[in-house]
């Protein structure tokens, strides 16, 4: 029972990041309608910002610092590379985001070098202990993170001129330029906040550990989770990321006593799941039927 | 004073659609635009509010000029804020979006004025005040038609242009449909009416122009257009003789006629 509850708290902690992650394709294809592959570089972006930042100022004014660079970063790409191809299909589209996703990546790993890269997390690997179940305190920190930024983002779409205008356009792009809303606004604030939500996943994700180029499988998990929660549902994004988490860690706790599965077989799981959904329902669990698959 | 003058609007590049096309709308007064389906009437009103854009639409040549600005290279935005709103043709509410933030979003540009305003469209639309809190996609058809007015006045426009707004609704609801329109006109805003329907049109217009194949073919005030023998049997289906089909507007000789715009 212990055994069970504590990976199930694990699954919710890497869960999160994955939550993070997807929200940011998600946030982009509503906006877009469009898939943007750079999330893993931004990803990727985000932590070694961190990384350098806080020797200087620390880690808590770091992560929001490197989360807005980020965003920053995300901005200027979509200015540049991703706007003049609006009008463009989706898949030429998503292929010019795989292109900066590289291109973001041969930098930033420049800036990774040789030595090892950490976050500077005041968590490590320390543990939290309620009665007889333990969990890593990184993990918790990671699902508050996720339930704040979840809240923000929530108030910001339910509250905010800006929030509307992007579900609007997202709805009938059209008719929301026909009232004066801005599509390249909007545009630009989708990549803005989902450059922000990779940069704090990937704090996260390297949280206790180190920072290399292996976080980039990680931010590929997004890709099964926005399968299975909807491509255009940001529920479906934190549902699924949460899903998917807890069920990795199931697998990666319980496999062991399969001895043919191997050792490794949580890294597939998603794509397995990923697999299952698309057979019986393509458009996720909370995606708007309509929506094609690419 | 919202003029058009020889409008020529392209699509891709080749497909003439507007063909020298000019109307007036006069501040406060109510023009009708009638037209049988792909006259150009809808390309008119995104010519109007900066919409050819992303309908890969062009205006290659005359203009339109609002106060005496030219406003037809402006981004719709930018329109919207010098006093031109569309409810465009089908609708196109946020099906959603509740009610309330569908007309919020109608007030985009003035973020300011959004709380005033929504009292007075509230006023204007009660229906819409009861159902405030309501996912708009499940209004009826007439409740439809009356947010997207509402959203469209949110913006709080010296000129309304309003595409098809009586199309596919019951009669009872085109005289309310009419009826607002006079109401909004009594409050001081110039509307330009596409319709279809050139008997509501007709009886609320003070002018109205007809249009086929991009071009003004008859530009009269609506008294005598609604008098016009083939506006009478070709829109309002009165007086054909039996045994044959409807005829085209082309058939009829003098159309033909044109007025000569430059002045
Ligand atoms: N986006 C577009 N691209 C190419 N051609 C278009 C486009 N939109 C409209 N057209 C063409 O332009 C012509 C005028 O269309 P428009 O929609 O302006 O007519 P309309 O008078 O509004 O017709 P309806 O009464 O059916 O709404 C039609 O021949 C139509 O096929
Ligand atoms: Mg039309």
């Amino acid at each position: 029972m212990t055994e069970l509850i504590e990976s199930l708290l694990r699954g919710l902690g890497t869960g999160s990041v994955y939550a993070l992650l997807a929200l940011g394709f998600v946030i982009i294809y509503k906006a877009t309608r469009v898939i943007s592959f750079a999330q893993p570089a931004f990803m990727l972006a985000g932590v070694v910002a961190v990384t350098y930042l806080t020797p200087t100022v620390g880690f808590w004014a770091a992560v929001p610092l490197a989360a807005a660079g980020t965003g920053l970063l995300a901005l200027g790409v979509e200015r540049t590379a991703v706007r003049p191809m609006v009008g463009r299909p989706a898949f030429v589209v998503a292929i010019i985001t795989l292109g900066v996703d590289v291109a973001v990546r041969v930098v930033v790993n420049a800036f990774i070098g040789l030595d090892v890269r950490h976050v500077g997390d005041p968590w490590g690997l320390r543990t939290l202990a309620v009665g007889p179940v333990e969990m890593q305190q990184r993990h918790l920190a990671a699902v508050v993170a996720a339930a704040l930024l979840v809240a923000g983002l929530f108030a910001f779409f339910r509250y905010t001129r800006t929030g509307l205008a992007m579900r609007a356009a997202a709805l009938d792009q059209e008719a929301a330029l026909a009232h004066g809303v801005s599509v390249g606004a909007v545009f630009a604030v989708s990549w803005a906040l989902a450059g922000g939500l990779a940069a704090v996943a990937g704090t996260f994700a390297a949280a206790g550990g180190s920072v290399d180029g292996a976080l980039w499988l990680i931010a590929l998990t997004a890709l099964p989770v926005i399968i299975l929660g909807g491509l255009d549902s940001l529920p479906g994004a934190v549902v699924g990321g949460l899903a998917v988490g807890v069920l990795q860690e199931l697998t990666a706790t319980y496999a062991n006593d399969v001895a043919w599965l191997g050792g490794n077989v949580s890294v597939i799981t998603p794509y397995v799941l990923m697999l299952v959904v698309l057979l019986v329902r393509p458009y996720g669990l909370f995606g708007t039927r309509e929506v094609e698959r690419v | 004073m919202l003029r058009v003058r020889n409008l020529e609007v392209v699509y891709d590049d080749v497909m003439l659609v507007l063909r020298g096309l000019s109307i007036t709308v006069p501040p406060g007064g109510i023009v009708a635009l009638l037209g049988a389906n792909g006259a150009g009437k809808t390309t008119l009103l995104r010519a109007l509010t900066g919409l050819l854009d992303i309908h890969h639409g062009a205006v290659v040549r005359g203009e339109v000029t609002l106060d005496d600005e030219p406003v037809h290279r402006l981004r719709p935005a930018a329109i919207v804020r010098r006093g031109v709103a569309q409810v465009m043709e089908g609708r196109r509410i946020f099906g959603e979006l509740t009610v309330e933030e569908n007309l919020r979003l109608g007030g985009h540009t003035d973020p300011r004025r959004i709380t005033g305003r929504l009292s007075e469209v509230y006023d204007l639309f009660p229906v819409l005040a009861d159902r405030r809190r309501r996912t708009a996609g499940y209004l009826s058809g007439g409740e439809q038609q009356m947010l997207a007015m509402g959203r469209a006045l949110m913006a709080g426009p010296r000129y309304l242009l309003l595409d098809e707004p009586s199309l596919g609704l019951a009669p009872r609801l085109v005289e309310q449909i009419r009826e607002l329109i006079v109401a909004i006109n009594a409050a001081g805003t110039a509307v330009l009416l596409v319709e279809q329907n050139a008997t509501m049109a007709l009886s609320v217009a003070a002018h109205g122009y007809v249009l086929e194949t991009g071009r003004v073919v008859l530009d009269k005030p609506a008294a005598q257009l609604l008098a016009d023998d083939d506006v009478r049997e070709f829109y309002l289906g009165l007086h054909a003789g039996e045994g044959h089909t409807r005829r085209s507007f082309r058939d009829v000789k003098h159309y033909r006629r044109r007025k000569r715009w430059l002045s």
